[in-house]
């Protein structure tokens, strides 16, 4: 529970600056900034190492007994296997380039979240153990001996950094702060060292195909839930089908689009416009998730979770997959099932059926992202719009870090919107495209227990809205990305109160006009569209009017 | 009062200076960082904290009113009460203003009507603190009502995982 503050601590106001040298102080654990242990159950179902109970809090973390050959062992199989690591651990210049772009940085001030220091923490290791100099020179060469606190502050930073990559824009060498993340997650994890809020989704989704451990029959109830809003919306029925062998299109999105607000929303626009186009397609409920918190523990589990998605694809035989709204989901499609997984070779080079356009650039995955399909069906009029239905709107978009410096999508979203919305502003250009801020929850940290956290790593993006809802009364912020739907009102509640948060397709499906619906006088929230008179309602009054 | 016409003219110095003595309570690495940086959105806590104190020094010079200053402490407040600043700490940077001004106008001071115009402004800074506490009070409350509704909405969507709420929908 919160900590409550006294009257005296309220008064005694200290006139002296606190004078802490930070990086010389072990590291502190701090409520609010950090995640709980995973439960062990979740470890036990997907096999992974060391399950028991355990706090962060605790003195005693339980590690193995040979905790310390394990982390050294995993270190130089992995400065074998990747290149990239070792070189992320020999270039670093020490520039500073990185250091103040950090959100994590900027929004909590302290130091060891600069991206620089944060490698520091494994880099000091890799010098003690795997490099001359370091072997010899010790801490003059900036290398340190292998302890539980190295291990505790490991967990403490690795777990304040969203694998954003921003810093990575900024590094003349292109060091990856993500990567050296992962792999820092990834050495963890074999010790036994998850956070409670990534193991259950991944064990979850190991054994029932989404991160919320949704059966089929809730998956589909809740899909007929949302038609039944969408029926009173718009007068239309709308009947998708589940597990359809033969279809053409298998349609993956991440399990959050369908339970929670205003992911919910999201999803009806998908239904609506997947309905309007009259496409051969199919949801799965075993393929329910296109999220992977697998991901966030190791390369083998993310591996593993992904496969579940072409195996599906298989089953059912279909030509090609379109993907929801979603950040990481991407990056992983974008960056490594090809690798893991790929090439999808069962299936065909993804043609949209409403336009022609061939998917040129998902030719291997046979993955095409929803953004990127709609886009190209506005570009040739398939669609038609009235965006004076979102005209209560004031729009700006936000980024996702996954989809952005994952895999560049920046004009797809951007495109729909201006064709659905009048009033579209954007923010900074320090804090949009390849620059954009990360919504500070990313990377499996979207936890309730480390709020303040989360907080602090989403200030700067907080603070970019905050300067267009100030400057052209922004009330609404879009996205394509299901954890930015999750994390990002709350962020809004404490930063820009006021504003918002919607996917794109939300958007869109409110301007779409449909063949056959009924004049609109509500938007998918079930909320009455701003100066739209209800006819019924009309009638109604009159008749109470006139009794 | 003449005191206030005296600072206005020594605005950009009582500002540089405080906003100096409140770069001192980051780690020195940050407040350099803190110190170095122009632009606004790449260094938003900056923005904030130095557009928060003009407002509150503007707001003490022309003698608005509570409601007005509220904002701008609200500016400052809202990033100190999410960094690591115990609740003193987050808002003690109301009483370095005390400190700022008293050096600034060292010698004007001596004049016993100036003093005790001092004293006013003094005792107006003391009561921006208490605003400033309830300010940093109402900024935790936030956090911790975020927390309970996110909560809530786990609670929620477990309903929903189990079919349950779909089940109360139909029947009502
Ligand atoms: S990847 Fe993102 S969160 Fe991690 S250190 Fe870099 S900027 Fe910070
Ligand atoms: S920008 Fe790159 S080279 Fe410079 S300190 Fe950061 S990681 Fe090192």
């Amino acid at each position: 529970m919160a900590k409550e503050t006294t009257p005296e601590e309220l008064v005694n106001v200290d006139y002296e600056a606190p004078k802490k040298d930070w990086t010389e102080t072990p590291v502190e654990f701090r409520e609010g900034m950090y995640c709980y242990g995973s439960r062990p159950v979740y470890l036990q179902e997907v096999g992974f190492p060391n399950p028991r109970e355990w706090s962060p809090a605790d003195e005693d973390w339980k590690l193995p007994e040979n905790w310390k050959e394990i982390v050294l062992t995993a270190m130089e199989e992995r400065l074998s296997k990747y290149r990239s690591f070792r070189v992320f651990m020999d270039i670093c210049v020490r520039c500073g380039a990185c250091a103040d772009k950090c959100h994590f940085y900027i929004g909590s001030g302290d130091p060891k979240n600069m991206p620089v220091l944060r490698a520091e923490l494994i880099r000091s290791i890799y010098r003690k153990y795997f490099t001359i100099g370091g072997k010899l020179l010790g801490k003059r060469a900036g290398a340190r001996e292998l302890t539980e606190d190295v291990i505790k502050e490991w967990w403490y930073y690795f777990y304040q950094c969203t694998e954003c990559r921003r810093c990575s824009v900024f590094c003349p060498y292109g060091i990856d702060q993500a990567e050296i993340t992962m792999i820092g997650r990834e050495i963890l994890n074999l010790l036994g060292l998850q956070t409670d809020w990534i193991g259950g989704p991944v064990a979850n989704c190991y054994k029932k195909g989404n991160h919320l451990g949704l059966e089929p029959h809730a998956i589909t109830s809740n899909i007929e839930y949302l038609l039944d809003d969408i029926e009173e919306i718009t007068g239309i029925t709308i009947e998708p089908s589940f597990n359809r062998k033969g279809a053409e299109i298998l349609f993956v999105t991440p399990s959050g689009d369908l339970f929670g607000d205003p992911g919910t929303y999201t999803a009806m626009g998908y239904l609506m416009l997947l309905h309007e186009l009259g496409l051969d397609y199919t949801w799965s409920t075993y393929a329910s998730e296109g999220g992977n918190f697998g991901f966030f523990t190791s390369m083998e589990m993310a591996k593993r979770l992904n496969y579940k998605i072409y195996a599906e694809a298989k089953r059912l035989g279909v030509k090609w997959i379109l993907g929801g709204e979603c950040g990481h989901m991407w990056r992983v499609l974008n960056q490594y099932m090809d690798t893991w997984n790929g090439p999808a070779d069962f299936m065909e080079e993804p043609v949209s059926p409403i336009t022609g356009t061939k998917f040129e650039n998902a030719k291997s995955t046979k993955m095409v992202h929803i953004c990127e399909f709609t886009a190209d069906l506005i570009k040739h009029n398939k669609l038609k719009f009235d965006p004076s239905r979102n005209d209560h709107l004031n729009v700006t978009f936000h980024d996702s870090c996954n989809t952005a410096r994952g895999m560049g999508i920046f004009d797809e979203p951007r495109f729909i919107i201006k064709n659905v919305c009048n009033n579209f502003f954007e923010m900074s250009s320090d804090a949009t495209r390849e620059k954009t801020f990360c919504c500070g929850s990313g990377s499996g940290l979207n936890a309730g227990e480390n709020i303040e956290l989360r907080m602090r790593g989403g200030m700067p993006r907080g603070h970019a809205v905050k300067r267009v809802q100030e400057k052209y009364g922004v009330n609404m912020l879009a996205n394509i990305c299901a954890i930015d739907r999750a994390v990002l009102p709350p962020l809004m509640d404490y930063w820009a109160p006021g504003v918002d948060v919607c996917g794109t397709h939300e958007l869109l499906a409110n301007a779409l006009v449909m063949k056959g619906e009924i004049k609109r006088t509500q938007d998918l929230r079930l909320e009455d569209l701003p100066g739209v008179e209800d006819d019924d309602d009309d009638d109604d009054n009159n008749e109470e009017g006139g009794e | 009062m003449k005191i206030y016409s005296l600072l206005a003219e020594k605005k950009p110095d009582v500002l540089k200076k405080w906003f100096a003595l409140i770069l001192e309570t980051y780690p020195k690495e940050t407040s350099s960082f803190l110190k170095s940086q122009n632009s606004q959105t790449r260094n938003p806590v900056t923005q904030a904290i130095y557009e928060g104190i003009e407002g509150i020094f503007n707001g003490l010079v022309h003698e608005d009113d509570e409601d007005k200053l509220n904002i701008y402490l609200d500016n400052v407040i809202r990033v100190r009460a999410i960094q690591d600043f115990s609740p003193s700490e987050a808002v003690s940077f109301i009483f370095s203003l005390k400190e700022v001004i008293r050096k600034e106008l060292d010698k004007e001071i001596c004049d016993p009507k100036m003093f005790k115009e001092l004293l006013g402004l003094e005792t107006r800074i003391d009561s921006l603190a208490n605003s400033a506490f309830e300010i940093y009070m109402k900024c935790r409350e936030k956090i911790y009502e975020i927390k309970a509704n996110e909560m809530r909405n786990w609670t929620y969507r477990a309903l929903h995982k189990t079919g349950f709420y779909k089940e109360v929908r139909t029947e009502e």
